[in-house]
């Protein structure tokens, strides 16, 4: 079996953890080539991955800001040569891949979470609260893998990089502009820890007082939709079905009621911490360590004790 | 400018789903049912661009049961001009790459300049039905919107991605799906209910667009996912930072 890899680049550079955890999942399935799209300083360090036998880069303009269109018509005109095509799902995979797909005439699977065979996986649907097992009858498999249920792969490998030939731009779409927030904090979706406000914070201003005690952790911050419909944090720090899902070591939600669509995405956390001043709320129910207090005092003597 | 607007019927996103015992799906017999709440949002931008004066007509489609026939009326209701039902017999999946290749052929038929549909919809979470469609009509996509604007034959689409906001410029015809922030999708109004049942509806089936409908993916089992027992209730912050120490976290 041959997996072809669409590995994330954000700013022209590799997204190592969602490259590499793709990866583990390809690895179950056969040789992983990567595709880089992007500089070749990207694709060395895509080389490194280890269980990685390839790296193909196509460093064109065409490719620069993930535009689904010209990512397809490339990752088509590679396809021959693989039985699968997977991507980490990220919002770049979960744009691309399906057009890939229905180029190729075959379904997609979406935010895979287990390999049971070559032609057998496992997703969530209904927001979670069922697993389905999926046979694909497809030839070519194309998959995008949730990457907070597998480990990033090492990276002590040396795979050989090569020059993929460009499929050129379509022009059905062009790049504007990126409104990235800088930050000096983990990503989200990769982080040890992370520590989520949602409407219960109340306001913009007063979401410092979770950033503090992320800061404190080294933590990544999170928000629930009210949060950020409300306009007290980005859309990129949104947790949940149809947000970000994560699976740190310790997630601090304060001020989240625990509808099912933010457990969705936080729910495989290993421990779960809840702050919440009404002690029925339904986040306590998953909640490992439960604390009920007004977080405006709870969460600063939180940061301060630590 | 023609706007093509596919809704689906599905579980209501209040509803906590029930596993069957035997592994077969979930339990769908007499729960709520609704529009999926990102075409609610894609049915709303549609009505705006009407209101605006940039849109001219708002076809909505669905594909699925006779009943989806509700879901149509409800976009009526909100202030759509008409509505496509196809069906499909029950029972029968329906697979995002059988959805587009449909949608695709209505597309044909219509000759629309924007198809907006939802990003996902919140029972199989595929995530994949615009994509698809896009593909199948060699059209541009802007997914995950949470802004659009017309202007120049193009859609200048704001979307959500992981880093943040991305913005792109898609010659139109093109396909949008919606994201959460988009908009605030109005309820329909009594009297709009009523106007709403008089609207045309047309009725087709699958079969009359020769689309093979297939399925490609078998689904083996559904099972519940693995559960999680409520923790304990700890009763100040110290207590909590010594449980947390306790375990290693910090
Ligand atoms: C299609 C769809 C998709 C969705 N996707 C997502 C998603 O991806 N992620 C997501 O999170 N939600 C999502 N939602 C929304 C979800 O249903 C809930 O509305 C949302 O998660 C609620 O956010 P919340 O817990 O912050 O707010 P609320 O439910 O309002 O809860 C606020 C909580 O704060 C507590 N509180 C208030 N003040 C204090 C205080 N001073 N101290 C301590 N506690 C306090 C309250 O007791 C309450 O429990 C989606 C909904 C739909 C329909
Ligand atoms: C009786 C019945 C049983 C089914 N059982 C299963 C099953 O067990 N497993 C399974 O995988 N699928 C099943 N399906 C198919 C499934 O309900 C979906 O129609 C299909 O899988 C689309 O996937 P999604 O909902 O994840 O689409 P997404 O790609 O997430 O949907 C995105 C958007 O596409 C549009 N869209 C999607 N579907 C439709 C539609 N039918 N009509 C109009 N617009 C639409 C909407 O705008 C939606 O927001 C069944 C369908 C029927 C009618």
């Amino acid at each position: 079996m041959a997996v072809l890899l669409l590995a994330e680049v954000a700013g022209g550079a590799l997204a190592v953890d969602a490259t590499a955890k793709a990866a583990t999942a390809g690895a179950k399935l056969g040789d992983v080539t990567v595709l880089v799209c992007g500089p070749s300083s990207a694709a060395d360090e895509a080389a490194k991955i280890d269980g990685v036998s390839k790296v193909l880069v196509a460093d064109d303009a065409a490719y620069a800001n993930g535009l689904a269109e010209n990512l397809a018509d490339l990752i088509v005109s590679l396809a021959g040569d693989y039985s699968h095509i997977i991507a980490p799902a990220t919002t770049t995979g979960k744009n691309v891949l399906p057009r890939v797909a229905a180029l190729l005439d075959v379904m997609v699977l979406s935010e895979v979470i287990e390999v049971v065979d070559a032609d057998t996986f496992k997703r969530p649907v209904y927001a979670g609260n069922a697993i389905q097992t999926v046979k694909s009858g497809d030839a070519t498999k194309v998959i995008t893998f949730r990457t907070s249920t597998f480990d990033a792969a090492g990276l002590s490998g040396s795979a050989s990089v090569e020059a993929a030939a460009g499929a050129g731009d379509k022009g059905l779409s062009s790049f504007v502009e990126d409104k990235v927030a800088e930050s000096d904090r983990p990503e989200l979706t990769s982080a040890k820890i992370v520590v989520s406000g949602g409407r219960g914070v109340g306001s913009e201003e007063s979401f410092s007082i979770i950033e503090a005690l992320a800061d404190k952790l080294g933590a990544a911050v999170g928000a629930s939709r009210a949060a950020v419909d409300s306009g007290f944090a980005p859309n990129d720090w949104q947790v949940g079905q149809t947000g970000k899902v994560v699976a740190p070591e310790l997630y601090i939600a304060c001020g989240i009621s625990g509808a099912i669509q933010h457990l969705a995405g936080m729910k495989d956390s290993k421990v779960i911490v809840a702050i919440n001043k009404d002690e029925e709320a339904p986040i306590f129910q998953v909640a490992d360590f439960g604390l009920v207090a007004d977080l405006f005092d709870a969460v600063p003597e939180l940061t301060e004790k630590l | 400018m023609k706007v093509l607007v596919p809704v689906k019927r599905v579980i209501d996103y209040n509803v906590k789903v029930k596993v069957q015992a035997d592994g077969s799906g979930v339990d769908l017999a007499n729960v709520k049912m609704s529009m999926n709440p990102f075409d609610e949002i894609a049915v709303e931008e549609a009505i705006r661009l009407k209101e605006a004066g940039v849109a001219s007509e708002v076809v909505v489609v669905s594909i699925g049961e006779k009943k989806a026939t509700d879901t149509i009326r409800n976009a009526l209701a909100m202030g759509a001009d008409r509505g496509i039902l196809v069906t499909e017999d029950q029972g029968v999946d329906i697979e995002p790459l059988a959805v587009a290749k449909i949608l695709a052929k209505v597309v044909e038929e219509e000759s629309p300049e924007l198809v907006i549909l939802g990003k996902q919809a919140i029972d199989n979470d595929m995530n994949a039905t615009g994509q698809m469609l896009a593909a199948l009509l060699g059209w541009g996509q802007a997914t995950f919107a949470s802004e659009v604007k017309i202007e120049d034959g193009k859609a200048v689409v704001t979307r959500e991605v992981d880093g943040g906001l991305q913005t792109i410029s898609v010659s139109l015809p093109a396909i949008v799906t919606t994201d959460l922030r988009l908009n605030e999708p109005r309820y329909a109004s009594l009297p709009n209910i009523m106007k709403a049942k008089k609207k045309p509806l047309d009725e087709k089936t699958a079969a009359d667009y020769g689309v093979d409908t297939a399925p490609r993916l078998t689904v083996v089992t559904t099972e519940e996912p693995a559960g999680r027992e409520a923790g304990i209730k700890v009763g100040s912050v110290d207590e909590l930072v010594a449980k947390l120490k306790e375990g290693g976290l910090v």
